[in-house]
Parts: C-alpha cells; structure tokens; sequence
C-alpha cells in the first residue's frame, strides 16, 4: 500500500484534552493594565445583577493556550497543505498579504458609527471593491452588506419581492432546479415565497420546455447557478432570462461558480436581474473553518431602489454612506458588513487587477485535465462540457459494492481532501470535483493518480475502501450516536460529595 | 502571477492532454455573444508591497489619533497578540468547514470548546457554533420562538439596539410575524406595566437586550416571569459579552442570542463578528446554526463531528431551521482563544475595571454644569447623559480636540433629544476621561 | 416478507386495522433507505389528521422523511419508547416500532392500500431502477 500512496500526509497523534482539564485556579493567560481610576464597588454598581464567578471557566496560562490550540490545529486538513476538490467551494489559495493588510493599525481598529469624514479610508475600501465587482458582473448596483452567500440570496429574494410589490403583484412561487444547493430553497421560504421544482433535462441543464409550461404569473423568479452544480454553462440561458422577463418574472442567480466566469462573461450579459456572490469562494477569503464570508449582491438598475440600507455611493467626488432610501428593503443585519471580508476580497482583486482572467482559465483547464484523465475509469453521468468543476457518479464502482462515500474517505488515506459527495442530487452518488486554479499541474497529477489507484483498489480490494481512512487520527466516527443522544459541551464531572 | 502555480509550458502540456488547441476550445460552451472580447476594466495589477502600500494609505484615511467613547453595540477591547497568532496558523485560517470530521478535528474540537464557553458564560445548556453577528442571532432567535410556540407576536423592548430592531423587521415582514414595541421606564429599563399590558395569547416572545442600547442593566427575572404568565417565550440579547464576567447570566431567558464582538474580535468597522444562539437543551432541534457533538470513532476513540444536521439546509431545504450555511466559524475560534487567556480571573478583572472607568466618567461628567445622568438604571460600561445643547454641536467641538464623543441619540429616539450614549472600557485611560470631560466643558462655554 | 395482515402506502407507511382503531408504522423499505434512525417527530395524542397529511418525521444522520398519514382519524396514542430507542424503528419496522395508533373515521378507506404482495412488487420495481 505505502508505494502506491506518493503523498501522504500523516496526521499527528498528539493526544490533546479538552482545555477545561488544564485549567487550575491562579493560572492566567492575558494580564491587563493596572487600573488609574478608583476601583468600583461592583456592589453599589450592580446590585443584584452582580454575579459569581463563571464556574468551569479555564484558568491557563499563555504556553498552555498556544500548545493547547497549535496541538489541536494540527488535527487539521487545510488548503496551506494540499488541494481541496470540493466542488462549488472553490477553495483557492488565501493570499497571505490579505491578512496582514486587514490587520494595519486604521483599518482593524475602526468603529463603524465613527464620523464619515474621519472614515474615508474603510468607506474607498468598500466603493473601489464594489466598482469592481459591478465591473466583473456587469451589473449596476451593490449592497455588501450581507454576510454569506445565503444572506445574499435572501437579500436578493426580499429585493425581487419588493420590487414586484411596487409594480402592484409581488407573486408567490418561485422556481429552483432540482440540482440547486439547498440555501436555495431554504431562503426562498424565509423570503415568503413558495417551491416549485424545475427539472433538469438528460444533458443535465435547465428543461427549457418545462419552464416554458411553469412560468405563470404567480412566479417571481428564477433561481439559477450558472455554470450549473454539474459545472456546465446553462446554454440558452439568455433565452430563459428573456422568457422570464417577457412573463413578468426576474431571473435570480447564484453566483457559487462565479469563479468559472471572471473576466469571460458577465451575469449582467446574458440577463440575469440579480446576483451574489461569495466572497469567501470566488474572491480567495479564508474559509477559517467555516466562515466569516461575505456575500454582496449585485442589481440592474430596476432593482437599485431596493437595496439594504444603508448603499456607499460617491458624492461629489466623495465616498459616504447613503441612508435616504425610501423604496429599501430595510437591514439584513447591523452596521455596514463583514468589513474584514470586503477588504480581503479587495485586496485581492487590486493583486489581479485585469489579468482575472487568467485565474479562471487555469481553474477551467484544471478541471478539464482531471476530467480527461479520469473519464475511463469514473462514470461521466452527463456527457456536457465542464467548466471549472467535473461531477462523476460511483456507478461503476457501485458493482463492487464502493460508494462515492466510501471513495472519498479513501482519498484522504492519500493526503487529499475529498471531493464533494452526494451533490448535486441529481446525480446519484455524485462525486463533484473543482481544483481552482490555485493546483499546479503536479498537485493535478498527484490527485488523478490517487483516484486512478482508488478506482483499482475498489476492484481489487473493496473493503479496504469501505473501511477507510486507515491514516487518520480518529477513524470514522459515529454519527449515529452524537445524533441520538448529543453531547454539545463539556461539563465538570460530579465528584462523590455533589453525585446523588 | 504570483498566486497561479503553472508555468506557461505546463499549460500547454495539459491542454495536449486535453486535446484542446487553446484556453478558448474550453469555453465554447459560453454563447459566442456572451464571451468578453478585451479585458476588464480593474485597478491593478498589483505587487504585494503595492498592496500594503495602498491599504496603508486607506488606514491613514481614517481615525488614527483620535479617543472614541463609542459602544453601541461595539466595544474596543484589549486583544492579545496570541489570538492572531492561533488564527493566523494555516491549519485554522485555510480549512474548510469540518464535514469530513476525521480531518478537521482542530476545528471540532474548538468548535466544542467555543460551544462551552458560551453555556459557562450565558449560563444556558446548550450553544451554537456561531450565526453572523448579533443582530442576526437575535433574529433567528424570534424564528425559533415563532417555531416553539406557534405563536405571531413578538413584544420588542424599544430599548434593543436600533439596528437590531430593524434586522428583525426586516426579517419578520416576510414571515407574518407581528412585531410590537414595548417603551423604556425612567430607569431605563423596559416599562414593566407597559409590557404586563401587552402581553396576550398570542405572543410567542418578549425580546429585551442587556445591558440594553443605554448601557442600562435589563431586570430579566422580571421580565421572564411576566412572559411566562403568558406562556410566551424570553429572548435576551447581549452586545457587550465582557459584562457577563461580573453582571448574573440571563439563566431566565429561554434563548439568548449573544454578539461576541467584545470578546477578541477588533473593532474592524463593523464586521466579521460572531452571533451565538444558546438556549434550553429541550430546544436543541429548533435551534439554527451548526453544532460539534462529540461521540466515538470505529475504534472507541473520542472525537467530534458537527451534528443534527438535519436541521439545516443542506437536508431540510425548504423546511430547514434556517438558511444558514457559511458562518463565522474563525471568529468563534478567537473568542474561544481570548476567552481561554483572559480565563475566570482575567474576565472578571476586564469587567470590574469597565464598571471602574464607567463610574469615573459618569462622575467627572455630571460634575459638568447642565450634564446629567438620563437613566436610573444600573450600568457596566456604557451610560446615558443629557448635554444643555445639541450632542452634534458639542461633537463638532470635541472633534476639533480630536475626540470622538457621545453617540447621540435622538435620530433613534425622538424623545432623547440632546442625549448621548458614552462608552468606557478598560482600554479608555484616565486622562483620556478627564480629558473629555475638560473638552465638554469648554465646549458648553461657546456661545451656541 | 411483508406481513400480510397489513396494508401498504406508496409512500411506505403499513397500516393494521383493529375494530376501529388503525396502528401506523414505516415498512422494512423505508428504515433500510433512511438508516440508522436518530430521531422521531409524532403527532400529539387528539390530533386530528386527515389521509394524506403529514403526522411527523423520521430522522436519520443525513436525511429527514416525512411520514404521512395513510387514512384520515383521530390520534389516540403515541409510542413513546421511540423517543429513547428511535433504533427501533431499524430493528422492528413491522411491530414495536409502530408509531400512532389512529380511530378512523372510516374503516374501509384502508381496504383501498395495497395489500402485501402488491406492496412487494411495487418495491421490487423500485429496487430495479434503483440499480438500473
């Protein structure tokens, strides 16, 4: 097994507990200033909100917090040490300077009710990253206000409501295809629109026709990704947005796969009435474990009026915060946005400038590649081209009893992440592969070899792939049980004298 | 470019392997109509010391040399230097949302200790693993209560932070929410009769913030008693998360919704900051947001892997608790590594010195002539104080000493005319106090 | 291999029928297609639903199922050993994993499901596709 593996990173073994167990009374970790005001009687000052002390709080000092967390990072997969190809996710490299930048004394430090006129610097960050992002999109308008790309559907969607309100209807339905991500649907609820599927033809697009039979005037929009979850450019999209203006109905998208487009084709082209965007796929923020992204969205003109309070315009010559908007949608969430977000998303944009372009073409021929070396061995569900994502389906490895899965445990047995299992739904057993541009031509390689050698060893040996991963740290672990009975803290054990 | 790891031959290379002639063989999917013929039209390229040049440039546009006495729902707090450290190594800052849990137990595992923290501090029994920010915590908190109850009407205190209430408005017109406000008393505080009078059958929460938008401290015992008279539900919001070192836990509420800005994000003109919902463990299933449960592996081991996913949009779909996906998972893991360093001792200092600096600029100020404390309530570490003239007027002076002031209130609240809100924390310095209150002074001497 | 003494949905729920009263369970092919069951969402007891309405979900780790009533009735009375043992469901789809019992407003309503070798063939063919 080990000369087959050529890049394996083991996971280190360090046996680290929870920080609780640490902790011991008179340790510190932080030490504060002596205070040079008088000390206040916490009593006269609180009354009876004055609380005890916070039982079970850590007490630890400096080394042991370090230890404590750089131990427990090195539990961890990240894009510092190999490629993810996790479809849809677009997990690109994180340009390090992006975070020294969002870091500079002036720039964290910046309290967002802080006058204007001492706040031009965070308000040119805001209006130079949305004058390029209209410029990327083709589109007219921004907020940047909401924080990931589901708060920018449902931005998207309260904007679509409001504007059909003002042209006297704001409708009921809208429609989403069966491969959507699931924010889709979700915020299409929250937005107070009812679900309608939209099939996807054999080729894996939208079924033209059926749209055609459900469009009725009880429909508000579209939501589409574009390319496709299955990593294919909708081919008569301009055709659909035109449909679905001529019924009255706006054409929403889902900017995910935005980074198969930049600097190629602009949603504002081919008729899309608003999208978003994620900065934390697209646009290289660090994923940090989850989040914080960020996830503006971007409207033609028709929509403008819409949009959150307050929008950053240009005055005069000058940037400022525009909070006269009587036809807005209203906040969708305090202050102005995930600042910190927005200015790594500039930073880098400005490092690209033009050259975008290039970026996505090297996603794009990343993924073709692994396409074309993988298609004899992977079933290819749909024969369409791909963009910058590639979705197989296990079918071929199903017959020995391997599911998708099952092959993606197996991948990280030889150093990778997996890809994205079981979606699009769609595609049963999918595995969805994106590897962004930032894979070079050896990471490609070394990823197509350990799929090849898993697609032999699920003929050969199925249940060393059922089994996997063998390398890890912790083996598979039960979700079954976590599900059943959640344990979703720690809590102090109960000694003899308090048990009972 | 810097960041793409492909020389020119290479592409070449796997282009053949494609058996493509060039780039644009693999785009003849895009409609010739909708391809760009030329490039975009971007500032840049460019270098990295271009960058740092030009966003150093943006910061020296900004308020560096200036003191703030601005709170409101964002608090300037001390930061070590360790918490950067942590979030900057490239296993926490570059990873991926832990799904492929046997991968991510780091990040699990912090997720767990972050979800902890959380239950010591609120005092509640089980915590998320982070929503956006605060406002949209307290949000999704109403949801849940529309959720348990089957009930439409919410009772909002009008002393929840403004931004805040318009969050929820947004949120609630969609949803058939009815969304009613409760006045504040002269103490600051909710009006207690007020909120008696409002309740009915149909009320599925009473929502408070505390400390609330005027510094004031929120009687919860209170104000979870009435709402239980009506078997409505207590959603308690928190924006300055250092006061629960010394100010009692909201144990009373049946969900908290918490903005843990305070507790080691920076300032950073509004965001990313971290929203955590905690609540009742009966609640669990109606509660937003990711949760890291932990359990074993195939092999007896313990480890941790996010759970009851169910609720979430990536099984539910439409019938999802929410629509959140991406979170703020990286700022919940620098709470969790300031919460570790400040630790029981440490946190209780910070809150004890807030209320120190609180009572000395409440005191230097009311000495002022026509200055006068608004509210009879008690504080931590914000304050409301009436002015003789126009908060702008006085602002527009106290600039000029380089002094952020007051926030002034009455845009918010009509009724608070010549009102500003004042915020201390460890981090004002005594002279910096003395020092606006010598600027008021002199501010108030100019003729108007 | 299903019980013939209780008739089948599309959806996959079982009925028995006894005097007026209707037990409601999921079949065989429907647990084996959640998986490990986690977590059960019923109905309170006088509940009144009608066919066709939903009466609750069933959980597993990566999916939810919702589960509909099979004839219109009043909810007398609820299992509740799935709460602690939602395994169960897993084990005994058939018998005690039973999850409502109903009093039907009419008994005849359930003569009109399928009756166990039609349920199979219908599964059959569902298990055909599938691997198709």
């Amino acid at each position: 097994m080990s000369d087959r593996i050529k890049k394996a990173a083991r996971h280190t073994s360090q046996n680290e507990d929870l920080i609780f167990l640490k902790s011991a009374p008179g340790k510190r970790g932080l030490e504060l200033p002596p205070l040079d005001v008088p000390p206040a009687d916490v009593n006269a000052a609180l009354g009876a909100h004055a609380r005890d002390e916070v039982a079970g709080f850590p007490e630890v000092s400096e080394i042991e917090v370090i230890r404590h967390f750089t131990r427990l990072s090195t539990w961890n997969y990240a894009i510092d040490l190999g490629m993810y190809p996790l479809g849809s996710c677009t997990m690109k490299y994180n340009p390090r300077v992006n975070e020294f930048v969002a870091r500079l004394d002036g720039l964290a430090t910046e309290h967002p009710y802080q006058p204007q006129e001492l706040s031009r610097g965070c308000l040119n960050i805001l209006l130079t990253l949305q004058q390029c992002l209209l410029e990327i999109t083709g589109m007219d308008a921004a907020t940047l206000q909401p924080a990931a790309g589901a708060q920018g559907e449902l931005t998207g969607l309260l904007m679509i409501r409001a504007c059909l309100a003002a042209r006297g209807n704001p409708r009921k339905k809208v429609l989403i295809p069966d491969s959507a991500h699931g924010t889709n649907p979700a915020t299409a609820v929250i937005a107070g629109y009812e679900v309608e599927n939209i099939r996807s033809d054999s080729r894996g697009q939208l079924d033209v026709e059926h749209l055609k039979q459900i469009v009725h005037d009880d429909v508000a929009a579209l939501m589409v990704t574009n390319p496709s979850t299955l990593g294919t450019f909708e081919p008569r999209i301009a055709e659909i947005a035109d449909l679905l203006h001529q019924r009255g109905a706006l054409l929403y998208m889902d900017g995910a796969n935005m980074n198969a487009l930049a600097g190629v084709a602009r949603p504002g082209d081919f008729g899309v009435d608003v999208m978003h965007l994620n900065l934390h796929k697209t646009f290289s923020t660090p994923h940090g474990g989850g989040g914080p992204g960020a996830g503006p969205v971007l409207v033609k003109k028709h929509l403008e009026p819409f949009l959150p309070v307050p929008v950053v315009v240009e005055k005069n010559g000058q940037v400022a915060l525009d909070f006269n908007r009587p036809q807005s949608i209203g906040r969708v969430r305090a202050f102005v946005g995930n600042f910190g977000v927005l200015l790594r998303a500039l930073a880098y944009t400005l490092a690209y400038g033009p050259g975008i372009r290039q970026a996505t073409e090297d996603a794009v021929v990343n993924a073709n590649y692994i396409r074309k070396k993988l298609e004899d061995v992977y079933e290819l569900p749909y024969a369409s081209p791909s963009l910058h994502e590639v979705v197989f389906s296990d079918a071929l490895q199903k017959k020995f009893g391997v599911n998708t899965m099952d092959i993606a445990k197996r991948l990280i047995d030889y150093g990778f992440h997996p890809y994205t299992t079981a979606f699009p739904l769609i595609v049963p057993g999918a595995l969805m592969i994106e590897p962004t541009e930032s894979e070079s031509k050896e990471e490609c390689d070394l990823f197509v070899d350990a799929m090849r050698s898993i697609a032999e060893e699920a003929a050969t040996q199925p249940e060393l792939v059922k089994t996997a991963p063998h390398t890890t740290r912790v083996g598979r672990l039960d979700e079954v049980t976590a599900a059943r009975k959640p344990i979703l803290r720690w809590k102090p054990k109960l000694t003899s004298s308090t048990a009972g | 470019m810097r960041y793409l790891p492909k020389s020119p031959s290479e592409r070449r290379e796997m282009l053949d392997a494609i058996g493509a002639r060039s780039v644009a063989d693999l785009f003849q999917s895009v409609p010739e109509a909708l391809r760009l013929q030329g490039p975009l039209n971007l500032p840049g390229p460019m270098s990295e010391t271009e960058l740092v040049q030009y966003f150093r440039a943006r910061a020296s546009e900004n308020s560096t040399g200036y003191t703030s006495f601005l709170g409101a729902g964002v608090y300037n707090h001390i930061r070590s230097v360790v918490t950067d450290t942590i979030l900057l190594r490239g296993e926490f800052l570059t990873s991926y949302t832990p799904y492929q849990a046997e991968i991510s137990q780091g990040t699990l595992q912090a997720i767990f200790e972050f979800q902890t923290l959380m239950c010591q501090l609120t005092g509640q029994e089980v915590a998320n693993a982070s929503m956006y920010d605060g406002s949209t915590a307290m949000t999704e908190a109403v949801l849940m209560a529309e959720r348990l109850t089957g009930r439409q009407r919410i009772l909002v205190a009008r002393s929840v932070h403004p931004e805040y209430r318009e969050v929820l408005a947004t949120y609630a017109r969609n949803l058939g929410l009815q969304i009613e406000e409760v006045g504040f008393a002269r103490s600051g505080q909710i009006d207690a009769s007020a909120l008696a009078g409002a309740l009915d059958a149909q009320t599925a929460a009473v929502v408070v913030q505390s400390p609330n938008f005027f510094g004031v401290l929120e009687p919860l015992p209170k104000i979870a008693e009435l709402a239980r008279g009506s078997e409505a539900l207590l959603v308690t919001t928190i924006a300055e998360g250092v006061s629960l070192g010394l100010v009692k836990p909201p144990v009373d509420a049946d969900i908290v919704a918490m903005e843990a800005q305070s507790l080691g994000l920076p300032p950073s003109y509004g965001g990313p900051y971290a929203g955590v919902i905690a609540t009742r463990e009966k609640y669990v299933r109606q509660m937003p947001g990711r949760l890291a449960g932990q359990t074993t592996d195939n092999r007896g081991r313990r480890g941790f892997c996010l759970t009851l996913a169910t609720r979430e949009q990536h099984i539910r779909r439409e019938k999802a608790t929410s629509n959140i996906c991406t979170n703020q998972a990286l700022c919940a893991l620098a709470a969790a590594v300031h919460l570790c360093l400040l630790g029981k001792e440490g946190l209780r200092e910070m809150a004890a010195q807030n209320v120190a600096k609180a009572q000395f600029a409440l005191a230097e100020l009311e000495r002022i002539p026509g200055v006068r404390r608004v509210f009879t309530g008690p504080v931590f570490n914000e304050f409301t104080v009436q002015f003789p003239r126009s908060v702008r007027l006085i602002n527009a002076d106290l600039l000029r000493e380089k002094i952020i002031g007051p926030l002034p209130l009455g845009r918010s609240y009509p009724e608070l005319t010549k009102c500003g809100l004042v915020c201390v924390t460890e981090t004002t310095t005594r002279a910096e106090i003395e020092r606006l209150a010598a600027s008021v002074r002199t501010a108030l001497l100019q003729p108007v | 291999m299903y019980p013939s003494d209780l008739r089948y949905t599309k959806e996959h729920e079982w009925v028995r029928l006894q005097g007026g009263v209707a037990t409601v369970g999921i079949t065989d092919y429907a647990q084996h297609e959640l998986g490990d069951v986690v977590y059960v969402e019923l109905p309170k007891v006088g509940a009144k639903l009608t066919a066709g309405q939903s009466l609750g979900t069933v959980e597993s780790v990566k999916a939810v199922s919702e589960i509909y009533s099979p004839v219109a009735g009043e909810v007398t009375e609820v299992n509740s050993t799935l709460g602690p043992n939602p395994e169960t469901i897993n084990k005994d789809p058939h018998g005690s994993a039973w999850l409502i019992k109903l009093k039907v407003n009419d008994p005849g309503a359930v003569s009109g499901l399928m009756d166990a070798a039609t349920y199979q063939a219908f599964v059959s063919e569902k298990e055909k596709d599938a691997s198709a």
